[in-house]
């Protein structure tokens, strides 16, 4: 029983004095930025899961042959032959209009209509999808494909230049996992002292009530239940909280439709763990106080 | 689970044998005390200030254990009982303290009442006890009062009757009439011999060598530097008043 049953007639052996430590404050903070931590790395797990299986098994193949004619050529006749290939899921040229709006962008022309633009000599690029999530043997299959349609072509694993930055997501996801950890033993933390402290505030009770008979059963499901209560109100207080600004943050999020930002969200199972935590806590603090209590009446005889 | 075993019919119901105690490195504050508690007897434990009485009510009430010797309580070997076990055993001994040591924000009636609870005995049954207790000990009028409201006697009454309320089998009290003026020391004097008659045996620490001389059949141990002048405990009058 995580808040235990306790006889009102018993209850009334401490004295009534509800959030008036600094415990159930300092339990709600800790778990405020427990579900911050822990929903940034969700988010942040989930978004690198997304980018990972998104540049898993796809490769651009860049065809720089000089004479702009052969060159299209050779891409038109890569993406017939990719697309027949069964390790090959899909095949797609990119149109050199797509290329062109693409580079306008960092030449100061969105529509691609910059002279300077125009005239230079544009790779031409196919996207290769494999199937499965098997990148080596496809890998060998499509060198000697593009050996054979498109010599000198190059092929870009985009593993190769987006891997870092889901690495670096992922990373992060760790680190605010990490945080969530060392959030939870300072909760933890939190508790023992406060067990420490009641037990030392009230030891001429409970020696009194050892010397009449109590056992420390007894005695312990008195702390531990008004431990858990205590850490019930912080617990809340830090779950409403953090559920503000996580609603707050979502409703800015919700604007957000490009890019690798909008891979990010929590998903069925980071809403459960973060509908959890605030449960878990709270059984952790009970379970917590329960030991340490249970640990430290056994130094009285 | 705490359970406790009967006394050993005919047996002593307190047993030292070459008790010792000590408090960390220091010299033993109790050497070499042996003695027996009869049931149902009734006894005077004596000494100055500083002879060990608290020390051995202590080891007496469960609240200390000797550094060397057996101590044997309702048959059973306490040195080397279990701590599991120890709550049982202390559900049928009763103790007055010298400081009293009640709840502060307990009124009179729950600091009475609190044996009979943490025993498991429902308030319907607890409530007429406590009642009767307090209008004995001539609180009834004051029960719902802290005992910070209370005069030094009246917490002491209060004390005595928490210490009696779960009728035990041993009573130990440390100085229990230091407080109250010798009308109610008498009467309290007289709830301790009533109990004794029902069959709980009683130790008393006092200095007060007039109240021992008031009960009848009591015996005396006394206590010197941590040694018992008298193991056997058939004296029935201080030395003093022998010679």
């Amino acid at each position: 029983m995580i808040i235990p049953r306790v006889p009102v007639q018993h209850r009334r052996l401490l004295p009534d004095r509800r959030l008036s430590g600094p415990t159930p404050w300092v339990i709600a903070i800790l778990m405020m930025l427990t579900l911050l931590a822990a929903a940034a790395g969700v988010g942040l797990a989930r978004s690198a899961n997304a980018i990972g299986a998104a540049i898993a098994g796809r490769v651009t193949v860049q065809i720089v042959t000089a004479n702009p004619v052969t060159r299209a050529e050779q891409a038109a006749a890569l993406r017939r032959a990719a697309a027949a290939q069964p390790f090959v899921l899909s095949a797609r040229a990119v149109e050199p209009e797509e290329l062109q709006a693409t580079l306008g962008q960092w030449f100061g022309a969105a529509e691609g209509d910059d002279p300077v633009l125009k005239s230079l000599p544009l790779p031409a690029l196919v996207d290769i999808d494999f199937v499965g999530e098997d990148r080596t043997s496809p890998m060998r299959q499509l060198q000697a494909l593009v050996a054979r349609e498109a010599p000198g072509a190059r092929i870009i694993p985009h593993a190769e230049w987006l891997g870092p930055v889901a690495r670096l997501i992922r990373s992060l996801a760790w680190i605010a996992g990490g945080m969530v950890l060392l959030m939870t033993l300072a909760s933890a933390a939190v508790v023992i002292m406060t067990a420490r402290a009641a037990l030392a505030t009230h030891f001429p009770t409970i020696e009194m009530l050892h010397m009449i008979g109590a056992t420390d059963r007894q005695i312990t499901r008195l702390f531990q239940r008004r431990i858990a209560i205590d850490t019930a109100y912080g617990i809340a207080l830090g779950t409403v909280v953090a559920a503000a600004i996580l609603l707050l943050i979502g409703w800015q999020w919700s604007g957000v439709t490009s890019g690798l930002a909008a891979t990010a969200s929590f998903g069925p199972a980071g809403w459960a763990l973060l509908l959890a935590l605030p449960l878990l806590a709270i059984a952790l603090a009970a379970l917590t106080a329960r030991q340490t209590l249970l640990a430290a009446l056994k130094k009285i005889l | 689970m705490t359970d406790v075993s009967p006394a050993r019919p005919g047996g002593a119901m307190v047993e030292f044998d070459g008790v010792g105690l000590r408090y960390g490195p220091d010299a033993e504050v109790l050497s070499d005390i042996s003695f027996n508690l009869q049931p149902g007897s009734f006894y005077f434990l004596t000494g100055a200030s500083g002879a060990g009485k608290t020390s051995l009510l202590k080891m007496l009430y469960l609240a200390q254990r000797p550094s060397r010797g057996i101590v044997r309580l309702f048959g059973e070997d306490l040195v080397a009982m279990p701590r599991h076990r120890l709550p049982g055993f202390r559900r049928r001994i009763g103790v007055v303290f010298q400081d009293f040591r009640l709840i502060p924000h307990l009124s009179a009636r729950d600091n009475i009442a609190l044996p009979l609870r943490i025993a498991g005995v429902s308030e319907e049954d607890l409530s007429g006890p406590v009642g009767e207790m307090l209008s004995w000990i001539g609180l009834g009028d004051r029960a719902e009062a802290r005992p910070a409201t209370l005069s030094g006697g009246e917490q002491q009454r209060v004390a005595i009757a928490r210490a009696v309320i779960a009728r035990p089998q041993l009573l130990v009290a440390d100085e229990p009439t230091g407080n109250v003026d010798p009308e109610m020391a008498m009467r309290l004097l007289g709830l301790f011999e009533a109990l004794n008659r029902l069959g709980t045996t009683v130790v008393v620490a006092t200095h007060d060598i007039h109240l021992i001389s008031r009960i009848e059949n009591a015996q005396m141990m006394r206590l010197e530097r941590g040694r018992l002048s008298d193991p056997t405990g058939a004296l029935r009058y201080p030395p003093a008043n022998r010679a």
